[in-house]
């Protein structure tokens, strides 16, 4: 079986500083990683690709830095990474994002399975997995939190959807998303870690997806949806009252504070 | 291109007959804008027979396409849905389609809007009408610190939206409109060799009038245990960080933030939560905020209307006990 794990480098967004003035984060105030919901879908590939003896593929577009985002992928055990790298790529909304993800597919052929995050923690759409199947043709699972049962043919899972937990079996090839809870992300090994830095890791540009690709589905031009304005929230008016000692004097307060606001009845 | 679109769909979500909440929300938002449009407002509802769709029509709707299929909306399918909007959307040509951003909207969205090629913003929070009638979405990005604002060029316009942000329009049974009954397709490829529902959630914490939560400051599981008898005797339901939930203290459907559960409660009260971006933005909106935390310069005092800095192992006790108190009398 061949399986492809969509990975997205983002910033660190435990650590990354925002400018409220400016309405951007400093991209420069912490470092990059693999998007955290995108480990959990190369850890899922590696467990299925341990028991029915696939290939995994990480694909990843972005900068000439998500190289190294594809590189750790390779040291916690995906085979091989492309990186989908071009200038006319940048500023590629939903739609173009997906457009240009499914010719790289394309173009690596023959998969069985695609399996992406539930949601990147800077885009954070969470649509392009979903938009990638569609574009495919292929069925898609959306919020896969456990991994019942899967054979070269089909895959079992459970999802979490429409307020309730279903059982779903789909036949190959289709996408699946996948949440925090269907597993814990290995860690890079050692052995790993040095054949990752070796590892040569493909990058394609326009000119290698032309078959694919349509010029005018690209980056900006590709994007039906343009920002056209940040704001920054405002952020609504708190009383902002603090109480650091006398704390039965605080608990009065708030019991007075329960029966105004009628959650208390009186 | 704009002259053959018109009208404002929205994609009446149900679960066993019953139409989701949302929906009415997004009624009445989809009649404020369809006012300054000067056009209608239509309801698609994918659904089995029986579904009382005047419902839709009361609360706002001009029209409800209603595609009947006894068989294959019974379960979360999202090739089953999307291709049945996809031929509605293609048929009655919208200039904007509204799909609430549930579980299930966020799954399908995607798919209809890469069907027809066009844009989709997701989790709006606000919707407004430019200058050229465009539709303005506005939703929150990167950790909720700021609010893009984000047009579409290509028709429909689409998004889906968020649950809670808008009021609930209120029936009113004088309002008239059509009831379409529109023909379901089958997707071809039944791909999909079974779905089965294991379980469903009991109670929706985004439905509590009160949270309190608990963050990394518990110590144990077994601590948590104070922390329920605040919420019962608040009559609410408890919430937890990531941090409590990653330690496995509590299940994951009482996480409350970015990655867990979005809340607007009358009461929020945070017990030992630093307040984090991404607990912050998932609470945010309550209308009252308590925090209880050791640390003066702890943020989720920021955010705080009522902050007492201290121990919760001694605090929420006391609290406890008052309230006690107050039952008996
Ligand atoms: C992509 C991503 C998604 C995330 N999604 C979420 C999410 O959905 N929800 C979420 O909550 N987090 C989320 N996080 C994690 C978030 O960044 C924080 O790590 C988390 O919220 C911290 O939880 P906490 O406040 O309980 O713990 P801490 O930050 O450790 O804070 C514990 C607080 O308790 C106080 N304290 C300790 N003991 C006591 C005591 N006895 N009495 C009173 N106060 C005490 C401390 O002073 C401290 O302020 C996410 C992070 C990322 C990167
Ligand atoms: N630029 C990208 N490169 C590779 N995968 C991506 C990219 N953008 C999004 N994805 C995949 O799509 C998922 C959802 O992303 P998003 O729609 O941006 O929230 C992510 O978890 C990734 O698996």
């Amino acid at each position: 079986m061949r399986v492809i794990v969509l990975v997205k480098q983002v910033p660190d967004m435990e650590r990354v500083k925002f400018d409220t003035e400016k309405g951007v984060i400093d991209r420069k105030s912490a470092g990059t990683e693999i998007n955290p919901f995108d480990l959990n879908a190369l850890e899922t590939a590696l467990q299925i690709g341990e028991k029915t003896n696939s290939e995994i593929i990480v694909l990843s577009m972005g900068p000439h830095s998500a190289e190294q985002s594809i590189r750790d992928a390779i040291a916690r055990g995906a085979h091989k990474g492309i990186l989908l790298n071009d200038k006319k790529f940048g500023g590629s909304d939903v739609k173009a994002t997906s457009v240009t993800i499914c010719a790289g597919i394309k173009k690596i052929g023959n998969f069985d399975l695609i399996i992406a995050g539930m949601q990147s923690v800077d885009g954070d759409t969470g649509q392009v997995g979903a938009e990638i199947a569609q574009i495919l043709k292929i069925p898609h699972i959306s919020f896969v939190e456990k991994l019942n049962e899967f054979d070269c043919n089909s895959l079992t899972v459970t999802s979490n959807i429409w307020e309730g937990i279903y059982l779903k079996k789909v036949k190959l090839p289709a996408l699946i998303t996948v949440t925090k809870d269907i597993n814990i992300p290995r860690l890079p090994s050692f052995k790993n870690k040095m054949l990752a830095r070796k590892a040569e890791v493909t990058v394609w540009g326009y000119d290698d997806l032309e078959e694919h690709l349509e010029e005018s589905q690209l980056g900006f031009k590709g994007s039906p949806t343009k920002v056209k304005k940040i704001v920054i929230p405002k952020t609504a008016h708190r009383e902002g009252k603090m109480w650091r000692e006398d704390y039965s004097h605080a608990v009065d307060n708030l019991i007075e504070v329960f029966k105004c606001r009628k959650i208390l009845e009186v | 291109m704009t002259e053959k679109y018109s009208g404002i769909l929205i994609f009446a979500e149900q679960k066993d007959k019953t139409i989701h909440k949302v929906v009415f929300e997004l009624l009445s938002e989809g009649r404020k804008l369809a006012e300054q449009l000067g056009v209608g407002v239509y309801c698609a509802l994918l659904g089995p027979g029986g579904i009382d769709a005047k419902e839709l029509i009361y609360r706002g709707a001009d029209a409800v396409y209603y595609v009947e299929d006894d068989e294959i909306f019974n379960m979360p399918d999202e090739l089953a849905y999307s291709e049945n909007l996809v031929n509605l959307i293609k048929t009655i040509k919208p200039e904007i389609c509204l799909i609430g951003a549930t579980s299930l909207g966020r799954s399908i969205a995607p798919r209809v809007a890469a069907a027809l090629e066009t844009g989709l913003t997701a989790d709006c929070t606000d919707l407004r009408i430019d200058d050229d009638g465009k539709l303005i979405q506005i939703r929150p990005a990167f950790s909720e610190n700021i609010l893009a604002h984000i047009v579409s060029d290509k028709m429909p316009q689409m998004a889906t939206v968020r649950y809670k942000e808008f009021q609930e329009s209120k029936p009113d049974f004088n309002r008239t409109g059509e009831i379409v009954s529109f023909n379901s397709i089958r997707p071809m490829d039944r791909t999909f060799e079974f779905i089965k529902e294991l379980s469903r959630k009991e109670t929706d914490i985004s439905d509590s009038d009160v949270v309190v939560s608990v963050g990394a400051g518990i110590k144990n599981s077994e601590d948590i245990k104070m922390i329920y008898e605040l919420a019962g005797l608040l009559k609410g339901t408890v919430g937890a960080s990531r941090a409590v939930v990653e330690n496995g203290f509590i299940s994951r459907e009482h996480q409350i933030g970015y990655s867990g559960n979005r809340v607007k409660p009358k009461l929020y009260f945070a017990c030992a939560i630093s307040g984090a971006a991404q607990h912050i933005a998932g609470m945010k909106d309550a209308d009252t905020i308590i925090a209880i935390n050791t640390d003066p310069s702890a943020p989720i005092f920021n955010i705080a209307d009522y902050g007492i800095v201290g121990d919760i192992y001694e605090i929420v006790p006391m609290l406890i006990k008052r309230l006690k108190e107050i039952n008996q009398n």
